[in-house]
């Protein structure tokens, strides 16, 4: 099978979905602009025209009811935010507006409406280009808030999103656009709503989010060469959310680690580690840990951003003290360095 | 105007008027527990808009939003039952006066944020646009609203996007129990308004035949000229921002004010036209009359009608599971 970036597993979701259906659109600041939001949105213009994918004035609340008044009247909007950040001037269209405008209408109004925006760490990022603010969309009824982590999840999820009657948040950390994969070629749907089990193991579960799914993987590969298993869960579907699939895969391990691409107080990690717990309370052998960003906001200087974020190695240290193992010698451990790849600006 | 025109326009107006009538005279039954924000006195702004437009408008409206609602659905049964909420209500008795909707009456929706409104009016222009649906789009709301942010984002959008809506400020002076003196660092609206690439028009008029006559010629011309339209039509609310008390009862505007605007009430001066104009006296009587009956039937109805069970509570959360 042919092999694809998350970024482009994007892209072709949208280009399919967009050939299948004359009512979807991709718009927002920059969207058709040389940049092409990381290459996303790439090709979109020549291939539909400026009617089906166009650049927008900065005023991101009112382009966000745009969006709703789009879905109500027939037309299936893609609205995308270079990052999360821009959406907080968005919040009252989301929440007061979108998040319930089905419920207040007596269940008569589709809302097929996408929005897309970009999560997370990147280049010396700062404190206002680099938030997640995953429980804001969470802690909303009537929001849906996917969270892909692999190319192939990225398209599915990405068709889901636009194919559903529901109002759908993706997010789509930064570094993961970098992510290939083999990606089928046939525009099919990944249900809304299902967590992905990424790698079975027996000694302790990590459920991840976002980017933490990449270094959980890294960690349980670390930890498989001194005989640890960890079994590694992408929720993916961050509202509703599969408890489901969390609860079984941690009765039997019965240790668990929530991974947040967050910052932690009041955070998504809270809502996994406490939905886990009323499930799995009798099986746990340790309460539910939980990592993610420190409680501070994001600093610029690479030292200071470094101690901010969580890695694969706070990972592995997180489980040597839950199961009383190690310590592991790290030395030669090559842990991801977006230095490699990342230049900046943006 | 013919005669048969200017009856159906007082049709409108008075079935908005008896409507907020009954709400006065029934409120402290306790039996409509939402909170009212009262169109009595703005009537023929929806009442001649929603006719100039003749079934083809989809309207966004605000809190204040009975009439409105009434003037583009005529569907006071429902109207009552979501007052008292109702399972045969507009939705269940969930969004109660605030939030009346009609989707498929091309009432597509209120809000009680103020302004809110208006940028989703101009998405829902665009979609009518690109779907060729012949649809007008007109957006209601108040000049408190002109406060907002998000109101020069949306005249700017529409204005760049080309789009044939309608932006009717219902200009009542008060934001809430704040008069504009209060909130603008501006003399005139309209004269900042017309640096956009749309068409501004200014009526103080109070009366249904101006305002229907307004919007024929403004949407013929947003259409033939491909930009949106600004309103800003003076009106003045009877009673007070919420509830059922008079407007003036309290100390911040003046209660001769308000009676004199009520000296050229919509609806009073409707009728009176039309007598003018030879309907007879028993005619208006007669519907009049009726128009009480069925008003009184449809409360009548709500309150024989269930309230929604607990099972409701989660219903419609998600339109895919609703």
């Amino acid at each position: 099978m042919r092999r694809l970036s998350f970024a482009e597993a994007v892209r072709e979701a949208m280009v399919q979905e967009m050939e299948r259906d004359p009512t979807v659109f991709v718009f927002g600041i920059g969207v058709p602009s040389h940049a092409k939001i990381f290459g996303t949105t790439a090709g979109l213009e020549e291939q539909f025209g400026a009617e089906r994918c166009f650049d927008t004035p900065i005023s991101e609340e009112s382009m966000t009811g745009f969006a709703l008044g789009a879905a109500l009247r027939g037309l299936r909007p893609v609205h995308v935010h270079i990052r999360v950040d821009f959406l907080l001037l968005a919040m009252n269209q989301l929440v007061n507006m979108i998040s319930c405008y089905n419920y207040t209408t007596g269940g008569r109004t589709p809302i097929p409406l996408v929005i897309r925006a970009i999560i997370g760490r990147g280049w010396g990022q700062g404190a206002q280009h680099s938030k997640s603010l995953i429980s804001y969309f969470t802690h909303v009824p009537g929001l849906k808030v996917v969270a892909p982590t692999t190319p192939v999840d990225a398209k599915g999820l990405m068709i889901a999103a636009i194919r559903s009657e529901d109002p759908v948040i993706f997010l789509e950390h930064r570094w993961l656009h970098w992510a290939v994969d083999a990606v089928p070629e046939d525009a099919a749907a990944s249900p809304i709503g299902t967590a992905r089990v990424l790698r079975r193991g027996r000694d302790l579960t990590v459920v991840a989010v976002s980017w933490m799914v990449v270094e959980a993987m890294h960690a349980a590969d670390i930890l498989a060469r001194h005989g640890i298993e960890l079994e590694v869960i992408d929720p993916r579907t961050l509202a509703p959310l599969d408890v489901d699939t969390l609860a079984a895969s941690v009765s039997r391990t019965r240790t668990c680690i929530v991974a947040d691409c967050d910052w932690v107080f009041s955070g998504f990690s809270a809502e996994l580690a406490a939905s886990i717990t009323e499930r799995c309370f009798g099986q746990l052998t340790k309460p539910v840990r939980r990592l993610g960003w420190a409680h501070t906001p994001c600093p610029t200087v690479r030292a200071l951003e470094n101690v901010f974020y969580p890695n694969a190695e706070t990972i592995v240290h997180v489980v040597e003290d839950m199961l009383g193992c190690g310590p592991f010698d790290l030395a030669g451990v090559d842990f991801y360095n977006h230095e490699n790849r990342f230049k900046g600006p943006f | 105007m013919s005669i048969e025109l200017g009856f159906a326009l007082y049709k409108g107006l008075y079935l908005a008027r008896r409507c907020e009538e009954y709400i006065v005279r029934h409120y402290p039954d306790d039996e409509m527990k939402t909170p009212m924000h009262m169109s009595m006195g703005q009537e023929a702004i929806p009442v001649g808009i929603c006719h100039a437009l003749a079934g083809k408008a989809d309207i966004l409206a605000t809190y204040r939003s009975h009439a409105p609602f009434l003037a583009q659905t005529g569907d006071h049964g429902r109207f009552f039952a979501e007052l008292h909420g109702r399972v045969t209500g507009t939705a269940d008795g969930k969004s109660g006066s605030m939030h009346l909707s009609a989707p498929e009456a091309g009432m597509l929706g209120a809000t009680a944020i103020v302004g809110s409104n208006i940028s989703v009016a101009v998405g829902a222009a665009f979609a009518n646009e690109r779907l060729g649906t012949g649809r007008t789009v007109v957006a209601f709301f108040g000049d408190g609203a002109v406060d907002e942010g998000t109101f020069w984002e949306s005249i700017n959008v529409a204005s760049l996007f080309r789009l044939p809506l309608l932006f009717v400020c219902e200009d009542n002076d008060y934001a809430v129990h704040t008069p504009k003196s209060l909130r603008r660092g501006y003399a005139s609206l309209t004269a900042i308004v017309r640096g956009f690439d749309c068409l501004v028009y200014e009526d103080e008029s109070n009366d249904v035949e101006t305002i229907y006559f307004l919007t024929r010629e403004a949407i013929a011309a947003a259409r033939e000229r491909r930009c949106p339209v600004f309103f800003n039509l003076k009106c003045c609310r009877y009673l007070d921002h919420i509830g059922i008390a008079p407007d003036g009862d309290a100390c911040y505007r003046e209660p001769d004010d308000v009676q004199s605007w009520r000296a050229r009430d919509c609806v009073a001066t409707q009728r009176a036209r039309l007598i003018r104009r030879g309907l007879s006296e028993e005619i208006l009587a007669d519907h009049e009359q009726a128009t009480d009956r069925a008003i009184e039937i449809s409360i009548a109805q709500a309150l024989a009608a269930s309230v929604p069970a607990p099972d409701r509570l989660y219903r419609g959360v998600f339109h895919e599971t609703s």
